[in-house]
């Protein structure tokens, strides 16, 4: 195979990266969009605002303001350390919380999306029937809100795949922890290696043919996206 | 980018103006951003040509070179990538030389935490090294062949951090994430003393000297700035200004 143990790793990290970020997601990002989608407060426009920043702000950027924030004299690496847990950056958590934030539009905006298309009735109903609010959340959001959950699980899962910027200014490129695809491709071109980061290209982009494809193919995800 | 396109035709008006005078097409190594400005400065205004400028990774400028870009003049971060453009009929016969060798120091952004003999890496207080990829990066490389001389390879391995090149390695260090790291000497240097933090500047005879090539390009092959320009890397101004910086020639 032209692919060697050292690109397997980085494609196995990269694939636990994308479905750990996507997972921590969808359980934080619901109840953002749920909130977005509802409220009627001043707040809903600052806090979408900060929510689709990320899509701005070029991806080196937000890691080099994470290694800032993450390292010893960042504030979040001064609560990390008094928790005792040391600093985050070169590591795989590190990489998690890079990856949330950078990926967060991207699951944010479709359930809020699918949830905003739900109307307010349904929920009106329900409460008639005297559902409570988690009974309602449960039985009559998440059902119907099911095209918004797949098309978020599936561009926040697919554009994790494709980070590098924000890995490469924190991830420190060490092998099994924090080198992933996109980083392991731009090594091999950096290195005149050029077969090695065809093929691993060529790999990464037919999975991302696949994952897309779908996306777009299923009617049902269709229903939830814009 | 997209002006030079443009400068066939602006070129005859340009000469008009300033006869002999001519513009050269720069791609320079990262690294070597400063002392090219400072050269620039004296160089532009000793000989009247005009030059112009790229930064980026030596990996970067290849490629971009093998697939057209305008450069004229490469000043590479090593002496393998000039050499195989060479070898490949890219260049000027004959135009390769060393401008530059790099020093290479470890460094931390803490004053007082290295000493003057780097014996702070046999105590294991630190939990990150920070060194730029050896496959890519001639610092990184040798870097790697201090710590082989040294005999602490193996216990330095589960504390390396890479960073894709020299800046990287800098900016772990210096935003404290690496407690220390292995940069160039010329980032951390100025007026013949370090800047800020401490830092043991590395014996050059542990490790393969980090000679950094400069050639002139087939695009340049006619420009007399071209040929100017290398003529004044040569010289003993840029020399003296190079050597400001942390490097030897």
């Amino acid at each position: 195979m032209p692919l060697t143990s050292a690109d397997y790793a980085a494609i196995w990290l990269t694939l636990k990266l994308a479905s750990l970020t996507t997972v921590i997601l969808l359980l934080i990002g619901t109840p953002i969009a749920l909130w977005l989608s509802r409220t009627r407060s001043w707040l809903r426009g600052p806090v979408g605002a900060v929510v689709a920043l990320p899509l701005v702000l070029p991806p080196t950027v937000i890691g080099f303001y994470l290694l800032l924030a993450l390292g010893p004299n960042g504030w979040i690496g001064q609560f990390t350390q008094a928790l005792g847990l040391g600093t985050l950056t070169f590591s795989f958590t590190g990489l998690v919380i890079g990856s949330v934030i950078y990926s967060m539009p991207f699951v944010v905006q479709p359930l809020q999306n699918a949830f905003a298309a739900i109307g307010s009735r349904p929920l009106e109903v329900a409460a008639t029937l005297r559902a409570g609010p988690w009974d309602t959340f449960f039985s009559v959001v998440l059902p119907l809100a099911r095209p918004g959950f797949i098309t978020a699980a599936i561009l926040g899962f697919a554009h994790t795949v494709g980070e590098f910027g924000v890995v490469l200014m924190i991830g420190g490129n060490i092998p099994e922890k924090t080198r992933v695809v996109s980083v392991q491709i731009y090594d091999h071109v950096e290195a005149l290696e050029y077969a090695q980061a065809h093929w691993l290209a060529a790999a990464m982009l037919v999975f991302s043919f696949l994952v897309l494809l779908a996306l777009y193919s299923s009617r049902r995800a269709r229903a939830g996206w814009s | 980018m997209r002006l030079t396109h443009f400068a066939p035709l602006l070129f005859p008006f340009m000469t008009i103006g300033a006869v002999q005078a001519a513009e050269v097409q720069v791609a320079v190594a990262a690294n070597f951003t400063a002392p090219i400005q400072a050269i620039a400065a004296d160089f532009e205004k000793d000989t009247g040509h005009k030059l112009v400028a790229a930064y980026g990774a030596t990996g970067q400028f290849y490629t971009q070179i093998k697939n057209g870009a305008p450069f004229e003049v490469f000043l590479a971060a090593d002496d393998t990538t000039p050499a195989r453009l060479e070898s490949e009929g890219d260049t000027v016969k004959g135009s390769r030389f060393t401008y530059a060798v790099g020093t290479l120091a470890l460094w931390s952004a803490k004053a007082g935490y290295v000493d003057n003999k780097g014996q702070v890496l046999q105590h294991a207080d630190f939990q990150h090294l920070s060194i730029s990829n050896p496959k890519t990066a001639p610092y990184g490389l040798a870097a790697t062949q201090v710590l082989d001389k040294l005999g602490l390879t193996a216990q330095v391995k589960g504390k390396l951090v890479e960073g894709q090149n020299i800046t990287q390695a800098y900016q772990f260090v210096s935003t404290g994430n690496a407690e220390l790291g292995f940069v160039a000497l010329s980032q951390v240097y100025k007026d013949g003393k370090v800047t800020s933090g401490s830092a043991w500047i590395v014996p050059a005879d542990l490790h393969d000297p980090i000679k950094q090539d400069a050639v002139i390009l087939d695009k340049g092959r006619d420009n007399p700035a071209a040929t100017a320009l290398v003529d004044y890397l040569k010289g003993p101004k840029a020399a003296a200004i190079i050597q400001t910086y942390g490097y030897q020639r």
